[in-house]
């Protein structure tokens, strides 16, 4: 029987019209037949078996034996090549491989050797099991995965009667306090996980390296900060920065970090191009920087990554993780992407030496969105 | 054994009374054979579990492999990982690199990239082992997905099968949670950025987001509590839950037997294949090293994830085409089409929607929506009976047009995570490839459920055509009268069985909003709703050929088909609206429609119990 | 004569042409390449002769006297004007093949060089005659051997990983401009790309990243391209991208033909 039987779907007979019995008309849609014919065709059983050339000529069967065999044997050289390999090819031993070039000897052969190992089974197994092995289909049969009446009844009896028997039903008391016990006592386990996961955000994410270190008070410093090249550490001045030029700058004193360099880093990042002031749209932007030269967070505003690719002809700002981009020339507002909000930007002078100087910290949080940053 | 009649003899003599003899085995060689097994068995007597388990039959079909080539991948993870934990060290601390890949040395850099490196330089064999990892866990995935495609359109998540789905869906999303966690352990620049992209995505989280981000992190990013913790879920918590669901997936599979597709003597209620001992055996077994052997072949020749050419992790520098592993492509894709206007100030907060719709929401809700499908399925069709035979994908249109549609949703965000890679690699602009996508993610995938569904029924009327006037044989023959026609071969039963043997289809029809009695019946309002959804699937259902029509086909003076007309319905009468391409789908139209509503035949009949 | 006509139209025989093309450019370059860049010993003929090459291949462009013009069509300017970028420029620009550009589009890309070095160097000395501005680099500048490519690769990663990629491969820019593949790329024209800033390129002066420290850029970028491949072939070193590709074509593709076969009956 198959399932297509178990539950017939045929409605009734159609007409059968001037074919007589039996035959339909084959513009009426789907129809089914009357009685002559039946409603659906029958499942023919299985087609005739047909014989592979290895059951039936021993020649064959001959070959199959040689290439599954002459498969392990290649496993076998396989494993005694990677053997050989490990200990006798030097680790900087380069060999030129067509398509690829110099590469590494060492580890091309350990591949190479290993996958013959591995393959040589596989397809050994394989062929095998293709060509020797018995190839009559054979046939199980199914059982509907419900248990029967009687076994599910005996579920519910046993459990009742189970519940029955510990007097569950009959001393509340237990079971209440039962279900208050089971349901509170993961908390001793979730509560120091939840409780030690890390320290409360407080002000940390609006404020950088660019703040200061906090006072006693809660107060930051906000101290002017020389502009320092990244990864150099040396101080600009605002003479070596020409126009079209971009320079990547940390503050003063973030990569003299002993510890925690990372995190600084995360938030204080600066990028520092300088652009003909005429074409600074913003008024803001120009009293922000000086002749010209512009200082902004280097963390995009939408997830966080660096903000490095300049054009300088365009004055675009691009983003390499989401291709958010930011027109410098207007206050680094955001002409394509996914972004929302502009580059925060940092003001910016020169002290008495001709260097670079923050004229205080960011103006609000670097980086990312996050639900309360408007409120910090 | 009887206690109250005592055998003579020693006292403690009856305390072995009703011991039995040991058997013998028969003949040395069985007895070698049956050496340890015995052992074991006189200890556990599962012989009889294990008797059943290699007898069974599974069957053989190149599209089952699909399964098998995640579950090998994801057994060589395993291994491949327990290795690599020998050396890799997870950790942030900082530490000098001092080893032999010159263009990092004296390098600052976190001690779980130094350990990668040394992984990849100084242990013999190390660059193998972890590129065997990184290619199985690509294939992994990849093997898991199209397993899901395969068990999707040929309707294998049908009951009995729909828990399995749910645990397949949940091993789906935990694997792709495992690759991330992993691929951002070795803390160079790319998986660096791709952490602190995950940072930026948490820290939207509404309202908690700032919170959730230093739990996570353990304070401001990066921190150094990411990667240890990172690592204990790569290699403790995650492998647990993967390996504890797999074995129940697999455990389900044999209690449920593995469905089949139909042929001849294929039935719902058999399974035909091969046996585990020795054919099943072989095969799986032999093709879990064609798997392994393919990894180690592709890892031997193709670099995967070179750490060392990106540098250690620092929240300044970036590359460009930073990317991650093509399983979180879509949602990284998301945010590259998402527009920044989605952010917005509310009440002093900010809601940032263009980052937590693609990463916070598209993730979980990709699996939901994988994962309640065969109920909404089993909803709309009404269908309470056990499936063990497959569906042929073109025999269902609309689940396969949905299952189409639906992959190339995921491919549009998918392929726009790589839209950087793209503008180089086509010179095209970044921005116009952008736009194609925001565009295609709307117009894409209702085209390509069309087209699918079209092509699936087009299949269908080819096969309806096959099982009634069978092959052209390309042999023309003139009649006495002059007249030409086409021979065409007859078809086997066997041949035909798989053109007509599934089952014909009809939409629910609604009931009346009110009983016999006038009375407004509660449900009517869901049964309208399910009928209109029954509509949608099966409207234009093609209904395999009965007897009775192929029947009508011979009658009818087809057995030679005229060349020149191969259906001529002029001359009788009525309906001659009826095309032949459409014929027999009288649920085109209105008229058939109706009369089906008149037959109330299948699941119609269902609804109004 | 038939016979090379026959093969004339074998498929074989463009790739052939091509290559044979190819080939002769290249040794043609390669004799005139090693000449040592005659920076400041600029004579008043190479300026005359400079300055004759440029009105007849640039000028189009640039203006009769490198003064830049205008399309006419909004603010688009056919050629920017030329003082004061330098003869490191000239050399960039002609020198990989750039200028003269062939066709307009939003960025040159790399060409053939057009002219001979010596060619370049004289139209170098013109423009640098104009106004002042980066002369090309000593070849102890852009001597790689001497640099450093640890710190060489700390500060590619900082200043250029971003838009060339980790390993110099290129990536994508704002509305089809692109930042080019390192690869391949003679040392002194790496130099005076970051010397002079060219196209979408920002300028990384002396003041920002002074000489030494490009000449370890330098060999940062020269022992990418030396280090042998560690794990094979490196896929476009493009990142997880083409190895996702890879993985679904090619790992899946192997494995499914392994199941049909697995799966065919034996004949």
């Amino acid at each position: 029987m198959n399932e297509q039987d178990s539950q017939p779907t045929g409605g009734e007979v159609t007409p059968t019209g001037e074919f007589g019995s039996g035959a339909v008309r084959l513009d009426q849609g789907h129809v089914i037949g009357d009685g002559g014919i039946p409603a659906r065709f029958e499942n023919p059983g299985f087609p005739p078996h047909p014989h592979r050339g290895t059951d039936l000529d021993e020649g064959a069967a001959k070959r199959a034996e040689r290439v599954v065999g002459g498969l392990f044997i290649l496993s076998v050289l396989g494993t005694l090549g990677f053997i050989v390999a490990y200990f006798a090819i030097d680790s900087d031993a380069t060999v030129f491989v067509p398509g690829i070039g110099m590469t590494n000897a060492l580890h091309l052969v350990l591949g190479l050797t290993m996958a013959a190992s591995l393959l040589g089974i596989g397809l050994g197994a394989v062929h095998w099991a293709k060509t020797l092995m018995p190839d009559h289909e054979e046939v199980e049969m199914r059982h509907t995965m419900r248990s029967d009446a009687e076994h599910r009844k005996e579920f519910g009896t046993i459990l009742g009667e189970g519940a029955e028997s510990a007097h569950l039903t009959r001393r509340p008391l237990i079971k209440y306090a039962m279900g208050g016990a089971l349901g509170l006592f993961a908390v001793p386990v979730i509560l120091p996980v939840l409780g030690g996961l890390g320290p409360m955000p407080g002000d940390d994410l609006s404020v950088s390296f660019w703040n200061g270190d906090q006072e006693e008070d809660g107060k930051y410093p906000n101290k002017p900060l020389r502009l320092m090249r990244d990864p150099q550490n040396t101080p600009i001045k605002a003479s070596e920065v020409t126009i079209g030029s971009v320079f990547h700058v940390m503050p003063e004193g973030l990569l003299d970090l002993e510890e925690h360099i990372l995190e600084a880093k995360a938030k204080a990042a600066v990028i520092v191009m300088r652009l003909d002031p005429d074409d600074i749209k913003v008024q803001k932007e120009k009293d922000w920087g000086h002749q010209g030269i512009v200082a902004y967070s280097k963390i995009c505003t939408h997830v966080g990554c660096p903000v490095g690719l300049y054009e300088q002809q365009t004055h675009h700002l691009l983003c390499p993780c989401h291709q958010s981009t930011f027109d410098v020339t207007q206050d680094c507002k955001v002409i394509f992407g996914p972004a929302k909000r502009p580059l925060p930007q940092l003001p910016i002078t020169v002290d008495d030496e001709g260097y670079l100087i923050s004229k205080g910290p960011f103006k609000e949080a670097t980086g990312p969105s996050f639900w309360e940053r408007g409120s910090a | 054994m009887s206690t109250d009649t005592f055998p003579a003899g020693r006292p403690a003599d009856r305390l072995r009374d009703g011991d039995q003899p040991a058997d013998r085995a028969p003949s040395a060689a069985a007895r070698k054979a049956g050496g340890v097994a015995g052992w074991i068995d006189d200890r556990t007597g599962s012989a009889k579990g294990v008797n059943y388990l290699l007898r069974k039959v599974f069957p053989d079909h190149w599209s089952f492999m699909l399964g098998e080539i995640a579950m090998y991948s994801l057994i060589i993870c395993l291994i491949s990982g327990a290795l690599l934990t020998l050396w890799f060290v997870p950790s942030a601390g900082h530490t000098i690199y001092d080893g032999s890949y010159v263009p990092l040395r004296g390098q600052q850099m976190s001690e779980a990239y130094a350990s990668t490196l040394n992984i990849s330089f100084d242990v013999r064999g190390g660059l193998i082992v972890r590129q065997i990892h990184h290619w199985a866990a690509l294939m992994f995935i990849v093997g898991l997905t199209v397993h899901m495609f395969r068990v999707f359109f040929t309707g294998a998540f049908r009951k009995p099968r729909e828990l399995n789905w749910v645990i397949g869906t949940v091993l789906a999303l935990l694997a792709a949670i495992e690759g991330f966690a992993g691929y951002s352990l070795p803390d160079d620049l790319l998986s660096g950025t791709g952490i602190r992209a995950m940072e930026g995505f948490v820290q939207t989280a509404p309202v908690i987001g700032s919170y959730l981000a230093y739990g996570i992190f353990g304070g401001p990013f990066p921190g150094e509590a990411i990667i240890p913790r990172l690592y204990s879920a790569h290699v403790l918590l995650l492998p647990a839950i993967l390996v504890g669901l797999f074995t129940a997936h697999i455990v389900l599979v044999a209690v449920q037997k593995h469905t089949q597709f139909p042929g001849p003597g294929r039935t719902n209620d058999n399974v035909v294949g091969y046996r585990v001992m020795p054919v099943y055996a072989a095969k799986a077994g032999g093709f879990f090293f064609i798997v392994f052997g393919v990894i180690a072949l592709i890892s031997a020749l193709f670099t995967i994830n070179p750490i060392w050419a990106y540098g250690p992790y620092d929240p300044s520098p970036v590359t460009a085409g930073s990317q991650p592993d093509w399983y979180m492509g879509a949602y990284d894709g998301a945010l590259r089409l998402l527009p920044g206007w989605l952010e917005f100030s509310f009440l002093g907060f900010t809601m940032s929607l263009n980052i937590a719709l693609g990463a916070l929401v598209l993730l979980p809700l990709v699996y939901i929506v994988v994962g309640v499908y065969p109920f909404v399925e089993r909803w709309v069709t009404g269908d309470d009976r056990e499936h063990h035979l497959l569906d042929r994908p073109r025999n269902n249109p609309t689940r396969t047009g949905i299952g189409m549609a639906g992959i190339v949703a995921y491919s549009v965000f998918m392929f726009a995570a790589g839209n950087d890679i793209m503008a180089i690699k086509l010179g095209m602009s970044i921005n116009d490839i952008t736009w194609a996508f925001r565009i295609g993610l709307f117009v894409l995938p209702p085209l390509t459920f069309w087209v699918t569904k079209r092509i699936c029924l087009s299949l269908q009327r080819r096969d309806r055509d096959l099982a009634l006037h069978a092959r052209e044989s390309g042999r023309i023959i003139r009649g006495a009268d002059g007249s030409f026609h086409e021979r065409h071969d007859a078809l086997t039963d066997h041949e035909r069985w798989i053109l007509v043997q599934h089952e014909p289809v009809e939409p629910l029809q609604l009931t009346p909003d009110v009983d016999e009695n006038g009375v407004a019946r509660p449900a009517a309002r869901k049964d309208r709703l399910r009928a209109k959804v029954s509509h949608f699937y099966f409207k234009d259902a093609v209904n395999p050929v009965t007897p009775a029509e192929l029947a009508a086909a011979h009658h009818d003076g087809h057995q030679a088909e005229a060349i020149e007309a191969p259906f001529d319905y002029e001359g009788i009468e009525g309906d001659s609206d009826h095309t032949p391409g459409t014929g027999g789908q009288g649920a085109d139209t209105d008229a058939g429609r109706s009369e089906a509503a008149e037959r109330g035949i299948g699941s119609a009949s269902r609804l109004r119990e | 004569m038939n016979a090379l006509a026959a093969r004339r139209r074998h498929p074989a025989a463009i790739a052939i042409l091509l290559m044979l093309g190819l080939l002769v450019t290249g040794f043609a370059y390669a004799a005139v390449a090693p000449q040592p860049a005659k920076a400041e010993s600029s004579s008043a003929e190479d300026v005359a002769a400079g300055k004759q090459l440029f009105q007849a291949n640039c000028a189009s462009c640039h203006g009769v006297n490198a003064e830049g013009r205008a399309t006419g069509n909004g603010d688009k300017i056919a050629g920017p004007a030329l003082a004061g970028v330098g003869a490191a420029a000239v050399d960039f620009q002609m020198g990989t093949g750039r200028m003269p550009m062939r066709a307009p589009a939003v960025q040159a890309p790399r060409g053939q060089v057009q002219f001979t070095q010596d060619q370049i160097d004289q139209v170098g000395a013109y423009i640098a005659s104009l106004a002042p501005g980066p002369a090309v680099p000593s070849e102890e500048d852009v001597d790689a051997s001497k640099g450093d490519p640890a710190k060489g690769g700390e500060l590619f990663r900082v200043n250029c990983a971003m838009c060339h990629n980790f390993a110099g491969s290129g990536g994508a820019l704002t509305r089809g401009k692109y930042a080019p593949s390192l690869m391949g790329v003679e040392s002194k024209h790496i130099y005076e790309a970051m010397e002079t800033g060219p196209q979408s390129m920002p300028v990384f002066n002396d003041g920002n990243i002074a000489p030494e420290d490009k000449r370890d850029v330098i060999a940062f970028l020269k022992s990418v391209e030396d280090t042998p491949q560690q794990g094979g072939h490196a896929l476009g070193s493009l990142g997880p991208v083409t190895e996702g590709w890879f993985a679904w074509f090619f790992g899946l593709g192997i494995l499914i033909a392994a199941a049909v076969w697995l799966g065919q009956k034996s004949a």
